[in-house]
């Protein structure tokens, strides 16, 4: 297999010749030499990566990741103990998108997710208590019960949901853009989405207002190659995400979202991009859930075999081994951070579980800002 | 008190809110070059500039939404569709962002929004260019749902939606925009939402219309003054939330009621009415409630057809003599 360096995906691309995976990606039908060579090469782009960035954000974006890993991990067993109940869709697997992604951000930027939400809203930084006390439906939960998995919502760190209709987010992110350049705020608004969501209206219809209007909001398309069953190849005829950019004389770029640092990079080249010029950007991350669709979903459309080598570049096992040889860290710490984020877990189960349930007359609390009398 | 239509009437109500607040924009199609569809944003861009009205693409699920995220951190949009029978392309952004934002977020985000323009018939446009469509929006609790139906109501009525900090629907009606009436100027002259209006005393039977059917209510009301049958008509004006009580009030009152409309009948607002009336009022009634909707048909181009399907004068007239059992 040929290692493609990412090529400029549109003619108002930064290009950018690092970090970024190959155009094509890895298939089962691939020798194993040749997958190697790939890991190796993606491997030392990486280390490169680590030398260009100070200790404490390296240190931070691993934590950040291993804390929702574990997060995750706690979350599937509750569900699974009827702790949790309705859809809960985990982010094992692609925990490097948005702790990249939200490294590259200021903390009064705007962050909106899809109904796969639960490592965005920990990377922007709502404590892991109230995060897990709206899985349980508690009063202590961050949208106080009502919303649940997928509608997690902190207006205190500009964490505007979570949002349960696939493609929803992305019109209400591109108003958040046009809200921060109305008023002549540098903030940025940073949307994700799953590949699925670009077949959806949703999609082109806001890449072309946020062009034409030049608002500074950067999609994200987290690629994990299936919307629920369907994989990406039965599901669109222009594979290639970032190409539409250009459709939209949008700048584009795809990145291998299996390198926390690769997409840390290019959100921190579309970030600027967007505080400076006010202007948006299409990213395409391509990356790999490693468990089902949901946690009612067994999964019976991907072959073990796929999943195990998706595994072997898990985007924190790769960047641990990495972080090992660049001398960032040693064993004994990487296992102190795993103690810290278990406990961490742990607190937020015992938040959770001790958290008394709504009352009932919140059934009829938040229905209307200014409920009118009659 | 100056006379003007309604189309001004509106166009004062956003000028007035636009010089007021800052935080409030117009976006839609054709809304500022062109200076609307139905020139109710006359002169708006010339007065705020191209920065608070905007001319959207036709794209009215992505400016929906676009509006919704816009207000989602403050700011105040009206949504102007060029007609509702479009904003049928915005209902996830309405009803499933909109509507819930608030509740699903446990209280954090308020979506103070106004989607606006003009709804029910025209003349002679066709089965997709004249559909009544409130019974849809009034179904979802987080919308609320306005319907004026002179110009001093349009005016405080809009008024009070752009003030208001939920997502108001705000439904004009198409054919009405030329309507005549007299309006208050100060600026801050307002109609409060979820309020009804008697717009006519009455005695012997009451008619609760709104929108187009106000005016067809009050002409029936008239001719049946000469036939000696004093009806009142009650517009609720805001259908959400309902002013069940004045409309229950005026049953009491003349224990006769028809409930008239220009939308379908089935699962109708009307029949939302009806039911309450049954229930608030069902031993003040002599006569069951009778509702006069529009034909249970698309709406057909044919002008003959056309006036068929609409509630008019005639039949308000035999409906109301019908449930005074004077026929």
């Amino acid at each position: 297999m040929k290692i493609t360096p990412m090529k400029p995906r549109s003619q108002t691309a930064q290009a950018s010749t690092t970090g970024v995976a190959a155009a094509t990606e890895v298939t089962d039908q691939i020798n194993p030499e040749e997958l190697r060579r790939e890991h190796d090469q993606r491997r030392n782009e990486q280390q490169e990566r680590i030398e260009e960035i100070d200790r404490e954000t390296l240190l931070r974006l691993l934590y950040q990741m291993i804390l929702i890993r574990r997060f995750e991990e706690k979350s599937a067993e509750a569900y699974t103990l009827g702790k949790i109940g309705g859809f809960c869709h985990l982010y094992i697997g692609q925990e490097a998108v948005a702790v990249g992604a939200l490294g590259a951000l200021r903390p009064d930027d705007y962050v909106l997710t899809s109904y796969r939400d639960h490592g965005h809203i920990i990377a922007k930084g709502t404590s892991p208590d109230e995060v897990m006390a709206e899985l349980y439906g508690k009063a202590g939960g961050c949208s106080a019960g009502k919303g649940g998995s997928m509608h997690l919502f902190d207006s205190s760190v500009n964490f505007l949901g979570g949002h349960g209709i696939v493609g929803g987010q992305i019109p209400l992110a591109t108003g958040v853009a046009f809200a921060a350049k109305y008023r002549g705020t540098d903030q940025v608004t940073l949307c994700f989405f799953g590949e699925a969501a670009v077949n959806q209206g949703a999609f082109h219809e806001s890449l072309n207002m946020a062009q034409l209007w030049k608002l500074p909001c950067i999609y994200i398309c987290e690629n994990n190659q299936y919307g629920m069953g369907t994989s990406l190849e039965r599901a669109m005829s222009l594979q290639d995400v970032s190409q539409k950019a250009p459709a939209y004389n949008m700048a584009g770029e795809f990145v291998d979202g299996m390198d926390v640092l690769a997409v840390y990079e290019a959100t921190k080249r579309a970030v600027a991009r967007a505080r400076e010029e006010s202007l948006p950007t299409l990213i395409e991350v391509r990356t790999y859930r490693f468990m089902g669709h949901s946690m009612s979903d067994p999964g019976n459309y991907r072959t073990r075999a796929e999943i195990e080598k998706h595994q072997e570049r898990d985007p924190i096992k790769v960047f641990t081994q990495n972080l090992k040889e660049k001398n960032i860290v040693d064993d004994s710490a990487i296992a102190d951070m795993e103690k810290r984020a278990r406990e961490e877990v742990e607190r937020a189960v015992q938040f959770a579980e001790s958290s008394p349930e709504p009352a009932p007359e919140k059934l009829f609390t938040d229905i209307y800002a200014n409920p009118l009398s009659r | 008190m100056p006379i003007i239509t309604m189309r001004e009437a509106l166009n004062q109500a956003m000028r007035e809110e636009m010089h007021r607040d800052e935080n409030i924009f117009l976006m839609g199609e054709e809304v500022a070059a062109y200076q609307g569809a139905y020139k109710v944003s006359k002169g708006l861009l010339e007065e705020f500039g191209d920065r608070r009205v905007i001319d959207s693409p036709i794209t009215e699920l992505g400016f929906a939404g676009l509006g919704v995220g816009a207000a989602m951190v403050g700011l105040r949009p009206i949504i102007e569709f060029m007609t509702f029978n479009f904003s049928i392309l915005a209902t996830d952004q309405i009803i499933n962002s909109a509507a819930k934002m608030l509740y699903m977020s446990g209280g954090q985000f308020k979506i103070p929004i106004v989607f606006r323009g003009p709804g029910g018939s025209a003349y002679q446009v066709s089965s997709q260019h004249s559909q009544a469509l409130e019974s849809w929006y009034a179904n979802f609790p987080g919308l609320k749902v306005v319907m004026p139906s002179t110009p001093a109501d349009a005016k405080g009525l809009l008024k009070s939606a752009i003030r208001d900090d939920d997502p108001v629907i705000f439904i004009e009606q198409e054919r009405m925009y030329g309507n005549k009436g007299e309006v208050p100027e100060d600026a801050e002259f307002t109609v409060p939402l979820g309020v009804a209006d008697v717009k006519r005393e009455g005695s012997d039977a009451t008619i609760v219309s709104r929108s187009l059917m106000v005016p067809i209510a009050l002409k029936a009301a008239e001719e049946l003054e000469k036939q000696g049958v004093s009806v009142e008509v009650v517009d609720p004006r805001t259908i959400r939330p309902l002013d069940i009580e004045t409309i229950v009030n005026s049953v009491k009152k003349t224990n006769r009621v028809v409930v008239a409309e220009e939308s379908h009948a089935f699962c109708g607002v009307g029949a939302e009415i009806s039911a309450q009336i049954t229930e608030h009022a069902f031993d003040y009634l002599d006569a069951p409630v009778k509702r006069i909707s529009a034909a249970d048909a698309p709406m057909p181009y044919a002008k003959n057809l056309e006036k068929l399907a609409i509630p008019d004068v005639e039949r308000l007239i035999a409906a109301v003599r019908e449930v005074a059992y004077l026929d």
